[in-house]
């Protein structure tokens, strides 16, 4: 009977009981929807993430923290070993996706043809692997967040560069690169100093450029940069790359500095004819939720074989994941928030009004023999089904808003990312957010209901017959 | 006791199903204290046709909402059915109420999102009686009262004495040891007044339950079996009905 009374005073003044469950239909939809998008983004930038740095990485111990600046004294010696210590390990090799080697360097970039130079950040890999790495795609994103890399294990002497880099060296007509500004007339210039690499005597490093990368004489329509580094022993080694294509970067900083490069030539650029390492070993899981148990397992193989390596997940290699999500996270509950308040204070405006409309109504009841648990009972349940009803009617609006926009096909580029995705709402699917949002919405709007109904069950039978 | 009786059904002097002992209420109205009822004591005896009858302002509905236990005394003791109401606690109150004492408004007050079966049956609800047993007793009562046929419809599409047909068979579906009536015509006309009275004495002749009124109408105090004039918050000694 609670519940058929409460369903028919819903009803009773259809206009304000309407909207009020449209207001937490809104609510509720524009929660969801957002909260879609947020969980979008999520995923987004953890494909593009896992993408480019794989979900674990190992490294020396203490190279996280300290060798950054000088990798080439980091490296993990023996590292195919280790690699395929881990790679096939019975425990791991079922969560593993790609396991490869990287190679970090740092050094200077420059284009003898244009005397023009600057510092970069390489980083070496083997092609086939990166280009693995780039297709994983767990949430289905849909749409690569980055093209393969154009490089091929068997071709050690091509490389790719950031947009940013190839303006700066002024490669942007060789590599036919749009939208990009060449030097304006009369831009300050001076040669002298622009490069110590320009003004080093070129035919001391031709010899090692020759015999470092003999397949770049192949290839001669590509152009071409040196990279000039120190070597694990602190002497200047130089190699000669030719930029295949351009490899933009999300974040302009780094888009301006980047080198990637074949594994080998990166290392034969840090530790010269020396034992090659490898500056870590980066693993891709199928899946992310796998995270912790790959990563324990790791722990124990480095107790159990006396390795000094430490694992780091993309979260710490990569601050900027978490960061962004952070702010996606706050902005989504500032949302929550300022909706729930709308939602407490349109239920709790209509349930007041209620109780005082049927304060008559409660008078009678209560002289009937209804306790003042029942009164408040029956206001509470009145929220509640107020709150469903939106709710529902909220989730079924979310729903087909998804379900619009995402067959729009809109895309963005995300945050730190250069190519653009498909733009989509993850409601099928996100069933924790559906569930927890229609959830929370009643149980606020059930909150909301308290107050009016305890006034409603604390009135005194008199004074509520009296009621006019 | 003051009051009398006109004694003109003469049901058997049992125990008295209300006692009422130097009971006063005073309500507060701003900075004034208003003497609603003045140490009033009474008994009325059960199953019987029982009006309180005085002008208005007189008390008469302050001394039923307190022998209906939606009001307490200020001071003195009000025993229904042998209870001391005073020792209940608000739920045992409610429950008191639930099982014991039907109520018959003036102004109907039924639950207008209920139909009128809805209505009957809704205090058997607050009693736990099962189902089925609930259906037959609804039906039966509102048969009895006229209204079967119009089970369905919902108060406002039922005439004034159609609603007061159902607060009738309200008050009486859970068989109660009293039915207290405030001023149960004053909202109908003089014809469907007297239709609703009639009705009111039969079911209290067949049902044998306590009624008592709060009313002015002569037609209605006509009826009556014992009368208690008021007066000012006080009962007037040796007035019989007419």
């Amino acid at each position: 009977m609670i519940f058929k009374i409460a369903f028919r005073n819903i009803f009773r003044n259809t206009r304000r009981s309407l909207t009020t469950m449209l207001t937490i239909a809104i609510g509720t939809a524009a929660t969801l929807v957002f909260g879609a998008y947020t969980v979008y983004v999520t995923y987004g930038l953890q494909t593009g993430t896992v993408d480019r740095v794989g979900h674990l990485t190992v490294y020396r111990r203490g190279y996280f923290d300290f060798g950054s600046g000088n990798p080439a004294i980091w490296g993990i010696p023996h590292y195919n070993d280790v690699l395929r210590l881990i790679a096939t390990d019975p425990v791991l090799k079922p969560l593993i996706a790609v396991a490869t080697p990287v190679q970090y360097v740092a050094g200077i970039a420059s284009n003898s043809d244009t005397g023009e130079s600057r510092t970069f950040i390489g980083t070496g890999f083997i092609p086939s692997d990166r280009d693995r790495m780039k297709r994983w795609d767990e949430y289905d994103v849909g749409g690569r967040t980055e093209p393969d890399t154009g490089l091929r294990d068997d071709d050690t002497s091509r490389g790719v560069v950031g947009a940013g880099m190839a303006r700066v060296l002024g490669l942007c007509g060789q590599l036919h690169l749009g939208n990009c500004p060449t030097l304006p007339r009369g831009a300050p210039s001076d040669t002298a100093a622009a490069s110590d690499v320009a003004g080093l005597p070129k035919q001391d490093f031709s010899d090692l450029v020759s015999r470092d990368a003999p397949a770049a004489k192949r290839a001669a329509v590509l152009p071409r940069i040196d990279l000039v580094a120190a070597t694990a022993g602190g002497a200047p080694n130089v190699v000669d790359l030719q930029i295949a294509r351009v490899d933009p970067q999300g974040v302009r900083e780094l888009d301006d500095i980047y080198v990637g490069m074949h594994i080998d030539l990166a290392q034969q650029l840090v530790y010269g004819r020396g034992e090659h390492r490898a500056t870590g070993i980066v693993i891709q899981l199928h899946r992310t939720e796998d995270i912790p148990r790959a990563r324990a397992r790791l722990a124990q193989l480095y107790k159990m074989h006396g390795l000094d390596l430490e694992t780091r997940d993309f979260a710490e290699i990569t601050p900027f994941y978490t960061q962004a999500l952070n702010l996606f996270r706050s902005i989504f509950s500032f949302i929550s928030i300022i909706i729930g308040i709308v939602v407490i204070f349109t239920v709790s405006n209509a349930m007041g009004m209620s109780v005082v409309e049927r304060t008559d109504e409660i008078g009678t009841t209560r002289a009937l023999g209804v306790r003042r648990s029942g009164i408040r009972q029956q206001f509470l349940v009145e929220g509640i089904l107020l709150g469903a009803m939106g709710a529902t009617a909220g989730v079924v609006i979310a729903f087909v808003v998804s379900f619009a926009i995402n067959a729009v096909g809109l895309t963005w580029t995300p945050p730190a990312q250069a190519q653009p995705v498909p733009l989509k709402l993850y409601m099928f699917g996100a069933w924790d957010l559906v569930g927890w949002t229609w959830a929370l919405l009643i149980v606020l709007a059930a909150a909301a209901a308290l107050l009016p109904a305890n006034r409603a069950a604390r009135l005194q039978i008199v004074d509520a017959l009296r009621h006019v | 006791m003051p009051g009398a009786s006109t004694g003109r059904q003469g049901g058997p002097r049992d125990e008295p199903v209300v006692r009422l002992d130097r009971v006063t209420k005073t309500y507060r109205i701003g900075a004034i204290d208003v003497r609603a009822v003045r140490g009033i004591s009474l008994a009325i005896a059960p199953q019987r046709f029982t009006m309180l009858i005085g002008p208005s302002g007189s008390g008469k509905t302050t001394l039923l909402n307190l022998i209906g236990c939606i009001d307490a005394p200020t001071t003195g003791t009000v025993r229904i059915a042998g209870q001391d109401v005073a020792e209940l606690s608000d739920n045992a109150l409610s429950d008191f109420r639930a099982r014991h004492v039907g109520f018959i408004f003036q102004s109907f007050s039924l639950i207008p999102v209920l139909t009128a079966y809805e209505n009957v049956e809704y205090p058997l609800l607050l009693t736990g009686v099962p189902a089925q047993k609930r259906r037959a007793i609804t039906l039966e009562m509102l048969e009895a009262v006229g209204l079967k046929d119009q089970r369905r419809q919902k108060p406002n599409e039922l005439s004034g004495g159609q609603k007061q047909r159902v607060a009738i068979a309200r008050a009486l579906v859970k068989r109660p040891d009293i039915v207290l009536a405030d001023e149960p015509t004053a909202n109908l006309d003089s014809e469907t007044g007297a239709s609703v009275v009639a009705l009111m004495r039969r079911m209290q002749t067949e049902s044998h339950t306590t009624f008592i009124f709060a009313s002015h109408d002569p037609h209605l105090i006509s009826h009556a079996d014992d009368t208690f004039t008021i007066r000012d918050g006080g009962i007037v000694a040796g007035e019989a009905a007419p």
